[in-house]
């Protein structure tokens, strides 16, 4: 057992673990931090999404351990104009994925803002390809797709 | 997943000495690595952590090449302008590659050493020399769409899964690889072996052996490059064919070309034929279309992925032919 320590969500936590603990068990299992799903857990969904220190990641191919000193961000630590459009938008319908399309919708438009790049840019603006693109790493498996990208489109235009 | 020492070493000799020992393996971003280990296909017993290593910057060489340290992260090196400006191919290959999350996450040196996503070799109830030496390829008459059609074995069919590989190769980039005995340099062309009779040899590194930077040579021609990926889905998915392209053309001639494949053979492929058939030649598409041909024609196809050579060929063809007219980058 090695002794970490993270920010998550405002707040200073200290804990004990394994090596072989990813970042998702850790928030779960330990803190109780239950925002970020376990969909795949093989980095295939994005339903772990969350903020480290900024920058979005799949929490489930993170080791916790490598996370120590670390500032988290989850769902439970947002307050974010996005989540009333995905309500207004519908941009659920099971809301599983929803924790992390959000999640992963802020570090999207943080890298937007900061002129990241996309295998689409060239076109013009933060548009529809370009957020479907940029948010290719969270699969919706109720489909709600188009409410999704409404709401990121409403709350980035 | 099955318990492992962690050790973070405090500097590279560190890391190098411990990595020596037998069941050691080194974690970069753990985006392959972590998902190999939960699967138990990678069982180390010790995990050497390097991401604090000083591998982390993108510095400039003589002559506007450019050392890329291992560490540095794929949404950061597509993002360098350095690297968008005098080698777009090499941005658009990381873009091209992965979700923007494991993008974030993913290291150079780890993209150049992930392992192939054939699943047979993902399957424990499945055969895979790769996974198990001997054991035999349940790819080769099963699911094979994925697979690759040159440099191909009877022992495996698995192809290599890197994007930023195939521009690597196409650059001639170097590998430079640190061990206990010093640093060495490895040459992109003989950094990822083929499968031959040892599948499960994938690489020129020694057990313990870690990379620490990817140089770039200078190579003006990469001004005007392109990676272009063909797949299943539009995004987050791996290449069935994939072009890295870098052209020059003076009075319709061609003065300088660069070409290499990804999806089709266990490394990335450099299409050093095609070259030699496209170089001071007219850069028309009959001359691309040649070379391009001239390429695949060794291709050992399976049933699943018989549509790949003439896949590979056209996607060839367009690459040069979008480089030969100015066709916008992407």
């Amino acid at each position: 057992m090695t002794e970490i320590r993270m920010k998550v969500n405002g707040s200073v936590e200290s804990l004990d673990v394994e090596p072989w603990v990813s970042l998702l068990d850790a928030l779960r299992e330990r803190l109780g931090v239950t925002g970020p799903k376990k969909g795949c857990d093989q980095g295939a969904c994005g339903a772990c999404t969350v903020l480290a220190d900024g920058m979005r990641i799949n929490a489930c191919l993170a080791l916790a351990i490598q996370y120590d000193g670390r500032e988290i961000t989850t769902i439970e630590g947002v307050a974010h104009p996005l989540q009333e459009a995905f309500v207004r938008h519908d941009g659920f319908q099971c809301g599983y994925c929803t924790p992390g399309q959000i999640c992963s919708a802020i570090g999207m438009l943080a890298e937007y803002e900061a002129g990241m790049p996309s295998a689409v840019t060239g076109s013009r603006g933060l548009d529809e390809a370009e957020i479907r693109e940029r948010m290719s790493g969270n699969l919706c498996r109720c489909g709600a797709y188009n409410g999704i990208v409404d709401a990121i489109k409403e709350v980035s235009g | 997943m099955r318990p492992f020492a962690y050790v973070k070493p405090a500097d590279v000799a560190e890391a190098v000495r411990v990595a020596a020992e037998p069941g050691a393996r080194f974690l970069g971003g753990g985006t392959n690595l972590v998902d190999l280990m939960r699967e138990g296909i990678e069982r180390p017993d010790t995990v050497v952590d390097v991401t604090g290593l000083p591998f982390d910057t993108v510095d400039e060489l003589p002559g506007g090449g450019l050392r890329i340290g291992a560490l540095v992260r794929n949404s950061a090196l597509a993002a360098d302008g350095r690297v968008r400006t005098r080698y777009p191919m090499v941005s658009q290959a990381l873009l091209s590659g992965a979700s923007a999350q494991l993008r974030n996450m993913a290291t150079v040196g780890g993209n150049l050493l992930q392992r192939t996503r054939c699943p047979y070799f993902y399957d424990h109830a499945s055969a895979c020399n790769k996974r198990s030496p001997g054991a035999g390829c349940d790819a080769l008459d099963g699911f094979n769409r994925g697979t690759a059609i040159l440099g191909v074995s009877e022992s495996c069919v698995a192809a290599h899964p890197s994007d930023l590989c195939v521009a690597l190769a196409a650059l001639d980039a170097i590998v430079e690889v640190r061990g206990q005995e010093g640093t060495r340099r490895v040459p992109m062309a003989d950094f990822h072996k083929l499968p031959g009779d040892t599948p499960d040899i994938e690489t020129a590194l020694a057990p313990g052996e870690l990379v620490t930077a990817v140089e770039l040579p200078p190579a003006p021609v990469a001004a005007n490059s392109r990676y272009r990926k063909v797949r299943d889905r539009a995004s987050y998915a791996f290449a069935l064919v994939s072009v890295a392209a870098a052209l020059e053309v003076r009075d319709g001639t061609v003065t300088d070309v660069r070409l290499a494949l990804g999806g089709v053979a266990a490394k990335p492929w450099r299409a050093t034929q095609a070259e030699r058939l496209l170089l001071g030649g007219p850069a028309d598409e009959t001359a691309f279309r040649r070379a391009a041909e001239t390429e695949l024609a060794d291709a050992t196809t399976r049933e699943g992925n018989a549509f790949k050579a003439r896949l590979a060929a056209a996607t060839i063809t367009a690459t040069l032919r979008d480089l030969s007219t100015g066709g916008t980058a992407r």
